[in-house]
């Protein structure tokens, strides 16, 4: 089932085009990878899919029991105010029941961490608070906008495991940002390849060197990784 | 002339300022309420002038001042920090234009000795409103403070939110006014904030910290005063500095 199409999307910011001209469309279930070097309109496209941003063209989400759960790339503001994980939580509408579960889910079910602070947290507890935050209220899809810088997740676990696990657990659809080539072929089942136009859209095998070095500027060797 | 009068007014107003200064630090945001304080200073000088309430006659300023900034924002697109610089400056020149410079001393630093029944009561109803009406929408201003993109995810309207927190703000610098002069309100919102967020370590010590700060510096002040002689005004600010600095020491 369609869950969503994007037809002729563009944006502008301050008189300057980001985006332009942009079709494609996510089906329920899948992954949906956007590709692209820094200053693509990665990140503009999923704010701009949020409705945080003016566009033109078509954005349509399926109307029905839509759910959405948000993990922006970073939130540079919380490290000014002396907010715990708990306290973070509650700025959600969430019962302790819902915010230990995802939190257990997420392999964070230690009770200390709910008392650290946001601002304390290492870079990878911090993902996974945002992660889990953006679970709370059960979500069908989940917009997830990676951090620029690699972030280290500990070694039980990369994020790319946690959200293969949300994928089957949850049945969640999602549309996953990312820099990381190899992410695409492990874990995707489709892949939007954007530098301010689109590039690409389709399934990752579909995907070659010569769009990739289009994509970066012919720069990019593709290692294919198979497990 | 009535000292628990001076005391209870004073503590009304560092309590509702301190707990409004808990939300500000997110966004750059003592940055307003300090040119808006500088902005009430025409107003205080026609309330002086004609004597009426300071307070009434600061606050049509500071709703003058939010609007010429965003104004001039819209218009020229210059950094809101310039901007601001520039309607300060004006705020203040126009201020001593008119104002006959025996009373500058009320409109820089203050006056809260001078403060009778009908400030207090004024006080008392404003603070109760900012304080309620802050509590209500705590958890909504402050993940608005943090990032209104997921605010506006969870169907928070961060437009209405900000216009809340100003407006909760500019009432709090009128109000600011009575106990510090049109140029410290800012201090009056921001230093207690700071101070408590040496030390706190969840957002409930936060604002439990930045209400005692500031109003024991308030009480601290206003009664020194009484003693020293020195405006209330000027040692509040000075209190209020002085536990910043402490707490900077014991900062873990």
């Amino acid at each position: 089932m369609r869950i969503l199409e994007v037809e002729d999307l563009s944006v502008e910011l301050e008189g300057e085009k980001i985006l332009e001209n942009l079709s494609f469309h996510v089906d329920e279930g899948e992954v949906l990878t956007i590709l692209g070097p820094n200053g693509a309109g990665k990140t503009v496209l999923l704010r701009t899919l949020l409705g945080l941003l003016p566009y033109r063209g078509k954005i349509r989400w399926k109307k029905k029991d839509l759910r959405i759960g948000y993990v922006p790339q970073r939130l540079p503001f919380i490290k000014d105010f002396p907010l715990t994980v708990k306290e973070f939580f509650r700025l959600k509408e969430v019962s302790e029941r819902e915010m230990h579960g995802v939190l257990s889910s997420l392999l964070m079910a230690d009770p200390s961490i709910l008392d650290k602070k946001m601002g304390t947290l290492s870079s990878g507890q911090f993902q996974r608070v945002l992660v889990a935050y953006a679970l709370v209220g059960s979500p069908n899809v989940l917009l997830f906008d990676e951090p620029t810088a690699g972030i280290d997740l500990g070694a039980e676990e990369t994020v790319y495991d946690l959200l293969n696990r949300l994928k089957m657990k949850r049945k969640i659809t999602i549309l996953l940002v990312t820099h990381d080539i190899a992410v695409v072929y492990q874990f995707a089942t489709h892949c939007l390849c954007l530098n301010k136009r689109m590039l690409c859209f389709g399934t990752p095998r579909e995907i070659n060197g010569t769009l990739l070095s289009e994509l970066y500027g012919g720069k990019v060797k593709i290692y294919e990784h198979r497990h | 002339m009535n000292i628990a009068t001076s005391l209870l007014t004073g503590v009304l107003i560092s309590s509702a300022a301190a707990y409004l200064g808990t939300l500000m630090l997110g966004r750059r945001m003592a940055l307003v309420a300090g040119p808006l304080g500088h902005l009430t200073l025409p107003g205080i000088a026609l309330a002086l002038m004609y004597g009426f309430d300071v307070t009434l006659g600061a606050f049509p300023f500071v709703i003058l001042g939010i609007v010429l900034i965003w104004l001039f924002e819209v218009r020229t697109k210059l950094p809101v920090e310039a901007l601001t610089a520039i309607v300060f400056a004006t705020g203040v020149a126009a201020a001593f234009l008119f104002l006959p410079i025996e009373q500058a001393e009320a409109a820089l630093v203050g006056d809260i000795a001078m403060v009778g029944t009908f400030d207090l009561i004024l006080t008392a109803v404003l603070s109760a409103i900012i304080f309620s009406i802050v509590t209500k929408n705590y958890r909504k201003l402050l993940l608005t403070s943090i990032s209104e993109d997921l605010a506006r995810v969870q169907g928070i309207n961060s437009k209405k939110h900000n216009l809340i927190y100003l407006t909760m703000v500019a009432i709090v610098v009128a109000l600011g006014v009575k106990l510090v002069g049109g140029l410290m309100t800012a201090a009056l919102v921001a230093i207690p904030a700071c101070s408590a967020r040496n030390l706190s370590r969840n957002l409930l010590q936060d604002r439990l910290l930045a209400i005692g700060f500031g109003v024991g510096s308030c009480m601290l002040g206003i009664v020194l005063s009484q003693i020293s002689g020195h405006p209330a005004g000027v040692l509040i600010i000075l209190i209020n500095a002085a536990i910043f600095v402490m707490t900077a020491v014991f900062k873990r």
